[in-house]
């Protein structure tokens, strides 16, 4: 391992210089030929009976191709698991971003005129808004054709709690409380689409995060075949798992106005209508009641997680399930009873975002830890270090950690050294004079890998040998901004032994790269380097047998710099030279890798099995200094350390931390849509705030290595631990800084200097 | 109404409507992509380019305005293939990641060492708060710029 020449090295992003100089064209930059701008206009209310919809103003306005409504549209739901989201509302709306009307003019202002001339007529309708209430037997119905609100439940259980609590000499009960989180990717959703292109009867351009999630949806959508559909995603504007439902139904909408039209015909979203019709992270009321001995030893732990799901299923019975795994965080626990659970409300959608279930867990399951070290008089890190997984310990799913290495210790000594926590924790628990107090806290986490007992793990890609020796890759995965371009790039040149400017990873294309499941649950650099390393390695076989034959040479070959060599070091041939020889001696230089993940099981009934067949860990500690005159929360440090298995590309994996840690930060202290009654009252970044370069310190990234058996060189994954646990962490620092706990999200002024939200009775 | 103004060295007489946006002429009717829209609202700074020596977030200033002016875009920041140490900073750091605030960030940091040669990180930290990232968490941008004085010191460059 020691020789790796791309791998476990911070190339440069292939991409970078595209994106600098601005040559790198987004959703929004593309222009067809005779192209339509579209437009949506969406419901007044969160919930309101449709009455009557007259679009015949909007239709003469000049400019105005096509004005259309559900009734257009061919089949109007699609979902990824249960298919009841609409592409337009019909007889009813029932959350606030439902689109009503759709529309195409020749430009973008016509288009905008036009919809403010759709009169729809609406008798508002009472909606309901709290999933504990949607919850109640007796609720209204927020769905047609279902008999409860209830989208999903998943039980876990282990053990016996009730024995488990009797054992007990501490008994703690504690709610939790978070909110929606934006996903707040900078570029706002854009799609083009164009009809009767490239042999099928739509191509789909923009920025989407799953392109055959979204080729599923418009195909169900047109009642068309996947063959006829081709997605073309290319440069993304972030996403964050945030690109995806609505993004397809923005794709289905401006396919079915491209084939009535037969023209191109682009959509792109202002910022507010990104906010107001996007789905959003879950909130999450969380009831944890755990148990422990005097000694600090767990016994039991009952957990029920209510997620609202607002007005779709969208990803819920996926998002609740990751929640249902990780609930009781990284520790033995004899006695388990978890129950989460998924509700409709006339409320926005929620689904997919970075962290997926588990950041609200995690900012319950963490504070909980600390208030219970506190309580028995133990450190918070003694408490950890009592309970915490280990080599062979058993998971809250009876699942043996045996296959990989277990490294709480490990992340949680390497991020505790690098802020000094000890001498910290020691300082700021002593009293402390004048307004400003200063806090450290800390959590820890383990997260599954890639999707487990969700869905099936496959995913394929096709490494192609030019015969100049450049190199083709593709892969249906999906550049969203996170590297991924760059570190399959890496993967194949280690393999082939050939440098980066000869490779080409394409943009993602439905028609041409095998169905690789989502770019989502921080899979890719697992899966895609897997798929793709398998496709480099039969190449490197072929080219092998081929060298061999025609150079005459035995033994092993080596390939490395651009060459092949053979294992006593003299150079054989130049790899364009051997590519360029084989390419002319008939052999195939390409082929295609499929990888599937390890076994995985899971019973539905008792949460028992392997939900997933690999597992990282993280520990980040926040230090902060709370203003207790104002309820200021400012951030002085943060100290993420986080096992990778192997770092493909440590510069990208530092990259991924500090933007996941500033995320957090940002869920935590800020990020607030001013929800109320079905409404969202903060649409744009003047209030729906986010974190800028002035909020926030700079971070100590600390990259952990345990190579994983199962990963590309041991790679394992990044992207979504290092959002789970900033929440918990801030939360600690500011107990320790001020004395009070706090139990629900956002951390903002009013809660931090009074303990409650102004804004709301909570 | 016609306006001219200078654009990346260039002169241009453009026809323009009177409540159009400066963010909308340089994108459509320019062709000029590297500016984005993020918020429309001058919020994002996606849509910061240099007006007169200063950052202007485009989407809030009208075309009109832009009449006699200096205006610089990312595009205009390269001498032919040889890129701006700015642009080399933030490949070299590993400042990017989506991209897509990038030329902002660029542009914002150019006026920065215009005026300041040598910023400190919380400097950098303050020139940039207008400028939203949701990638990066700001870390590498703020190396970049740091990288970029290094070099423009050592170079004499920009
Ligand atoms: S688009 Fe101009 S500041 Fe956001
Ligand atoms: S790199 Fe994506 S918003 Fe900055």
């Amino acid at each position: 391992m020691n020789d790796l020449k791309q791998v476990n090295k911070s190339k440069k992003r292939v991409d970078a210089k595209a994106k600098v100089t601005g040559k790198a064209k987004f959703g929004a930059d593309l222009k067809f030929a005779n192209m339509l701008y579209g437009k949506v206009v969406r419901t007044k209310y969160p919930y309101a009976k449709i009455k009557n919809v007259d679009i015949s103003k909007a239709e003469a306005y000049p400019g105005v191709e096509v004005v259309m409504t559900a009734k257009d549209i061919p089949n109007n739901t699609f979902g990824v698991i249960i298919q009841n989201q609409r592409v337009l509302a019909e007889d009813e709306a029932i959350y606030i971003g439902d689109g009503i009307v759709m529309l195409a003019a020749e430009s973008k202002e016509a288009a905008e005129e036009a919809a403010k001339l759709v009169e729809i007529e609406y008798e508002e309708l009472k909606g309901i808004h709290d999933p504990l209430e949607s919850r109640k037997p007796d609720a209204q119905l927020v769905m047609e054709g279902t008999d409860s609100n209830q989208v999903v439940h998943h039980p876990l259980r282990k053990g016996d709690v009730e024995t488990g609590f009797a054992e007990a000499d501490l008994i703690l009960e504690r709610e939790y409380s978070t909110h929606y989180i934006e996903h707040a990717y900078l570029e706002p959703e854009a799609v083009t689409v164009v009809p009767n292109e490239r042999q099928t009867l739509v191509s789909v351009y923009g920025s989407v995060q799953n392109p055959y999630a979204t080729r599923d949806a418009v195909a169900r959508v047109l009642e068309a075949d996947l063959s006829q559909v081709r997605i073309i995603q290319d440069n993304m504007g972030g996403s964050f798992g945030g690109k995806d439902e609505n993004i397809s139904s923005m794709a289905a909408r401006a396919a079915v106005m491209a084939l009535e039209t037969d023209r191109p015909v682009q959509m792109v979203n202002s910022r507010e209508e990104s906010i107001i019709e996007s789905y959003k992270r879950h909130p999450y009321n969380l009831k944890y009641k755990v148990g422990a001995t005097k000694e600090g030893k767990l016994t039991a732990m009952e957990i029920e997680a209510v997620a609202d799901s607002g007005a779709y299923a969208c990803q819920t019975p996926f998002v609740t399930w990751r929640s249902v795994v990780q609930a009781t965080g990284p520790y033995e626990v004899p006695n388990v009873k978890t129950d989460t659970y998924g509700f409709y409300t006339n409320n926005p959608y929620t689904g997919a975002m970075r962290g997926y279930g588990s950041p609200p867990t995690c900012f319950a399951q963490e504070s909980l830890m600390d208030e219970l070290a506190e309580e028995l008089g133990m450190k918070p890190d003694q408490l950890r270090e009592k309970n915490m997984y280990r080599q062979g310990s058993h998971t809250a799913s009876n699942q043996k950690l045996d296959n990989h290495t277990v490294s709480l210790q490990e992340v949680l000594d390497k991020a505790k050294e690098s802020i000094n926590y000890d001498k910290k924790y020691e300082e700021y628990s002593k009293e402390q004079t004048g307004e400003k107090k200063r806090g450290i806290g800390l959590a820890i986490s383990y997260r599954g890998v890639s999707l487990g007992a969700e869905a099936i793990d496959t995913t394929g890609g096709i490494v192609a040998v030019q015969k100049d020796g450049s190199i083709i890759l593709y892969c249906g995965l999906a550049e969203n901004g996170q590297g991924l371009r760059t570190v399959f790039s890496q993967v194949v040149g280690e393999e082939l032994g050939v440098n980066l400017d000869r490779i080409t990873y394409m943009e993602a294309d439905t028609s041409v790269a095998p169905e690789s499941g989502s770019t989502v649950a921080s899979r890719s650099t697992f899966m895609g380097g897997n798929a793709l390393k398998k496709a480099a390695k039969n190449v490197k076989e072929t080219m092998i047998e081929f060298a061999k034959e025609e150079y005459g040479v035995e033994g092993e070959i080596i390939f490395k710099d651009n060459a092949l060599y053979t294992d006593s070091g003299k150079k054989i041939e130049d790899f364009s030279k051997v590519a360029s020889d084989a390419f002319h001696s008939g052999v195939f230089l390409s082929s295609y890798g499929w990888y599937k993940a390890p076994k995985i099981s899971w019973d539905e009934e008792t949460g028992q099995g392997r939900p997933y067949f690999t597992y990282v860990y993280g520990c980040q500690i926040a230090e902060v200094e709370v203003d207790t005159g104002t309820g200021q929360v400012k951030v002085l440090n943060m100290a993420a350390a986080h096992d990778v298995g192997k770092a493909i590309n440590p510069a990208n994996v530092r990259g991924q931390i500090y933007g996941g840690v500033v995320m957090a930060v940002g869920h935590a202290l800020m990020e607030d849509l001013g929800f109320s009654d079905g409404f969202i009252n903060h649409t744009n970044f003047d209030e729906y705030l986010i974190p800028t370069a002035k909020d926030i310190p700079d971070i100590d990234a600390i990259i952990v290595e345990n190579p994983d058996p199962a990963g590309p060189y041991g790679a394992k994954s990044i992207g979504e631990p290092t959002v789970e646990l900033g929440g918990a962490a801030i939360n600690n620092a500011i107990a320790l800084a001020t004395g009070e706990r706090h139990y629900d999200l956002p951390l903002n002024l009013e809660r931090v200097l009074i303990g409650r939200d102004l804004s709301r009775e909570g | 109404m016609e306006i001219k103004f200078t654009i990346n060295g260039e002169e241009r007489t453009e026809q323009i409507k009177p409540n159009q946006r400066l963010l909308d002429l340089i994108r459509k009717d320019l062709g000029l992509l590297s500016a984005k829209e993020g918020c429309g609202k001058g919020e994002c700074g996606a849509c910061t380019v240099i007006m007169n020596g200063e950052p202007v977030t485009s989407c809030l200033v009208l075309a009109a305005q832009a009449d006699g002016a200096e205006i610089l875009t990312v595009e205009g920041l390269a001498e032919g293939d040889k890129l701006h140490p700015l642009q080399e900073a933030f490949i070299e750091a590993g400042a990017v990641q989506c991209g897509f605030c990038i030329p902002g960030c660029i542009m914002t940091a150019y006026c920065l060492l215009k005026t300041n040669s040598l910023p400190t990180r919380q400097e950098i930290r303050t020139a940039l708060a207008g400028n939203i990232c949701r990638c990066t968490g700001y870390q590498k941008i703020v190396d970049a710029v740091q990288l970029a004085a290094d070099k423009m010191a050592a170079g004499g460059e920009g």
